[in-house]
């Protein structure tokens, strides 16, 4: 690393220059995915194992490894790519390498074995961009992962990286910023889908004492969605400069990164990034030789999901309980220690380089009329094509499930998809060819949320997925109102009487209305949405809700108390393999005898109905 | 006891005996002892001038803080949306039977506290379990046994 710092814009130019030329020196680059799902997949020893090999065979001027962030497509981790032809190899295991090194690199020949096949059309594909998952895809603010070691701001400069901050401090007024990022209609990523260059001037035009705060919201904690994650992970310098940028432009020398503890990668990576971008004079006083100072602190959340609304995150910040206050007054005339303060969601941060670079009628010209760009959606469940997906906003519901997701797998029928996490809502199947923006989830009774799109199947149950987040916000509620407080409690407690068959007629009206009251009397989002998992199942599953207090059946077979597992005489084959890991000593049988399971026994725990290969376990 | 005083002390000075650094430094004693003892809170109250109650207040609030001495080894099952559809509760159940307690406490011999997340954001590999900072991917009531027997194993070997 050098210890020089960049005085200019053409300072930055040589810098790059040099890096280049570096680069180019290497015919050939591998970049392993390495994010938190690479690592718990073994990426790591994937890496270790290339460097290892090409140390072997004195190929270190000519290969270079790149761990990169996540690429993805996180079902078939650890993949790589070989560039500069984008050679596209999946789900390796250490001892792949050897032959990829001795075969495709030295010897320029495919590796059959090692290549994806699509499912669709039984073919297999060589080379990532004609893979079907990113085919459909517009990846402008996650594409970029891929060229970067994100432990090497050099990577993140060589691809034209702090060209949008040269640019913005050099050749632009703050004012002109805020109108740039103004006209390409840029909305929060965060959930809430707020006018970003309007927020920003909300806080550059407030009463300044002095100090304004910019605040990177990284404590996503919507389970099922890690777009957040995943950027922080494999290009923090994106987010770094669209921070730089943004203080500028609202006239902030301070800022914060409150990123989630449970993810100690971004930690990681983060931090590094904050470090070399001060090296390099990118952070710190006179930022590229300008007369602006800027610098960040990083703020590590303790796992309160509440922390994520932007008034309990400041209190966090501050050193107190996160609970949330009244607002107005808005943090952007009173927030971080009573200063203006301007809080963007990661993603909403890594769009302003772009949006610099590229100018606000190109991002603009991207998305539907009121939602403009792409958003990172996290593809997961019961889908095909596990991962993160970047889209154009407006695109249809089916394509992404279909096409880019590749469908349910296992031949079951798709049921919902649940957007916005426990803000949000489920989306039935009549509605897959919606389009995806702010307002159309809104009127289907959802939100567009951080980006989580969790797929569900015939086999989950839909009271089950409203007691989940239930049980999931009545343990977040930080207690300060009593209609959330209370209220989630007392929803969760008719909907698990429903789920273990003790509904009674007039539940329903009543989970109706206690679903109002919260809506209405709490003070913060968390609150005000905590009723639409409940509301949304109701209003597109409401027999389903029925069928558990009328019948007392669960149509899924999910809820424990309404089910029974039992054996089917006519394709038990008596192979004992359930036998072992029933952990009640439930199921009795002999081989190639028919076996018996003693109810009373069972404690349904399902050892027994994912051992059995011959689908002679079911559920009634 | 006096090491005791000057390791807390140290802790806090390391934050500049500063009130807004409150939670920074719950958490270093939090890694230093694995759990935030009353002695080293009242340490804190003193050092800080602020009421013992409020420092409780905030160790409470957050899930990360534990009032209790936890175990040698953490548990933690994922129960995010993703590894909930796909069965993570009943991994957590099987974790519950086979060490004998529920989540949020801590075996008998102090080896194992088993916890619950609410997202790893791991979710393509659901469900998830981690153990101390190892991940385990696709997991199901199978693999709970192994998943231990890797711990276990590990404090016979020390």
């Amino acid at each position: 690393m050098r210890k020089k710092k960049i005085h200019d814009i053409i300072d930055l130019a040589k810098l790059r220059d040099e890096i280049k030329k570096k680069n180019a020196s290497y015919k050939i680059q591998i970049a392993v995915s390495n994010g938190t799902c690479g690592q718990a997949r073994g990426s790591e020893k994937i890496v270790h194992a290339f460097r290892k090999e090409i140390e072997r065979q004195k190929i270190q001027d000519k290969v270079k490894i790149r761990a990169t962030g996540c690429q993805g497509f996180c079902e078939v981790e650890p993949n790589i790519i070989i560039f500069p032809e984008g050679t596209f190899y999946q789900k390796l295991k250490p001892k792949n390498v050897k032959e990829i090194i001795s075969q495709t690199i030295l010897n320029n020949k495919i590796i059959d074995d090692l290549l994806y096949i699509d499912p669709k059309a039984n073919k297999k594909i060589v080379y990532e961009r004609e893979i079907p998952f990113y085919i459909k895809q517009q990846r402008i603010v996650s594409g970029n992962n891929v060229y970067i070691d994100p432990t090497d701001i050099n990577d993140y400069l060589a691809i034209g990286g702090y060209d949008a901050l040269s640019k913005a401090l050099s050749e632009k007024a703050p004012e002109e910023i805020i109108e740039i990022i103004e006209n390409s209609g840029l909305r929060g990523r965060g959930g809430a889908g707020f006018l970003t260059g309007e927020k920003w001037k909300l806080c550059r035009n407030a009463t300044n004492n002095g100090f304004k705060f910019v605040i990177c919201n990284a404590d996503e904690g919507d389970p099922g969605a890690y777009m957040d994650r995943s950027l922080l992970e494999g290009n923090p310098h994106s987010v770094l400069e669209g921070m730089i940028i943004g203080a500028y432009a609202i006239g902030a020398n301070q800022g914060y990164v409150y990123v989630r503890d449970e993810y100690p990668l971004a930690v990681k990576h983060v931090t590094l990034a904050v470090e070399q971008a001060r090296e390099y004079g990118l952070l710190g006083k006179n930022i590229m030789g300008s007369d602006f100072d800027f610098d960040i602190i990083i703020s590590k959340g303790q796992g309160a999901f509440v922390c994520g609304e932007e008034t309990a995150l400041i209190a966090s910040i501050e050193g107190r309980r996160g609970e949330p206050r009244q607002r107005p007054p808005y943090p952007v005339q009173k927030g971080l220690w009573g200063r203006p303060t301007n809080i963007n969601n990661i993603e909403t941060w890594a769009n302003v380089p772009l949006i610099i670079n590229k100018g606000a009628e190109w991002f603009s010209k991207i998305g539907t009329e009121g939602s403009k760009g792409t958003k990172i959606f996290s593809l997961v469940g019961k889908i095909n094509n596990t991962g993160l997906v970047e889209v154009p906003m407006g695109i249809i519901l089916r394509e992404i499930i279909y096409e880019i997701g590749g469908g349910i797998p296992g031949e079951k029928e798709f049921k919902a998809v649940q957007t916005g996490g426990p803000s949000g809502g489920c989306i039935p199947k009549e509605l897959l060819d919606l389009p995806i923006d702010y307002e159309s989830l809104v009127k289907a009774g959802s939100i567009m949320g951080s980006g989580g799109m969790i797929v569900m199947d015939e086999g989950t149950c839909m009271v089950d997925v409203a007691k989940y987040f239930l049980n999931f916000l009545r343990d977040e509620s930080c207690g300060k109102c009593l209609s959330c407080r209370e209220g989630t409690h007392r929803m969760w407690e008719i909907v698990n009487d429903i789920t273990e068959g003790k509904g009674k007629e007039g539940d329903i009206e009543l989970l109706e209305e206690l679903a109002k009251a919260v809506k209405l009397a709490s003070l913060c989002g968390l609150g005000q949405t905590a009723s639409n998992p409940v509301l949304s199942t109701l209003r597109y599953f409401r027999e389903e809700y029925e069928a558990h207090i009328r019948d007392k059946k669960c149509p899924a077979g999910v809820c424990k108390e309404l089910i029974q597992y039992s054996i089917d005489e006519e394709k038990c084959t008596g192979c004992t393999a359930c036998i072992k890991p029933c952990p009640q000593g439930a199921i009795k049988g002999e081989l190639k005898k028919l076996h018996s399971l003693d109810q009373s026994k069972c404690i349904k725990c399902g050892a027994c109905y994912e051992t059995c290969r011959f689908n002679a376990i079911v559920i009634k | 006891m006096k090491s005791y005083n000057f390791k807390v002390e140290s802790l806090i000075e390391k934050h500049s005996n500063q009130r807004k650094a409150l939670i920074p430094i719950l958490r270093d004693i939090q890694e230093e002892y694995n759990y935030l003892p009353q002695e080293a809170l009242i340490l804190v109250s003193e050092s800080l001038h602020i009421p013992l109650i409020d420092i409780v207040d905030v160790a409470t609030f957050y899930r990360a803080f534990s009032l209790e001495p936890r175990g040698k080894h953490t548990v933690t099952v994922c129960l995010g949306t993703a590894c909930h559809v796909r069965g993570g509760i009943k991994v957590l159940e099987e974790f519950e039977r086979k060490l004998n307690i529920t989540a949020g406490h801590t075996t008998e011999d102090k080896k194992f506290t088993l916890e619950t997340v609410n997202c790893f954001g791991c979710c393509a590999i659901g469900p998830v379990v981690v153990v101390d900072r190892d991940y385990y991917a696709q997991t199901n009531i199978r693999k709970v046994d192994s998943i231990l027997k890797n711990y276990r194993k590990k404090k016979i070997e020390q």
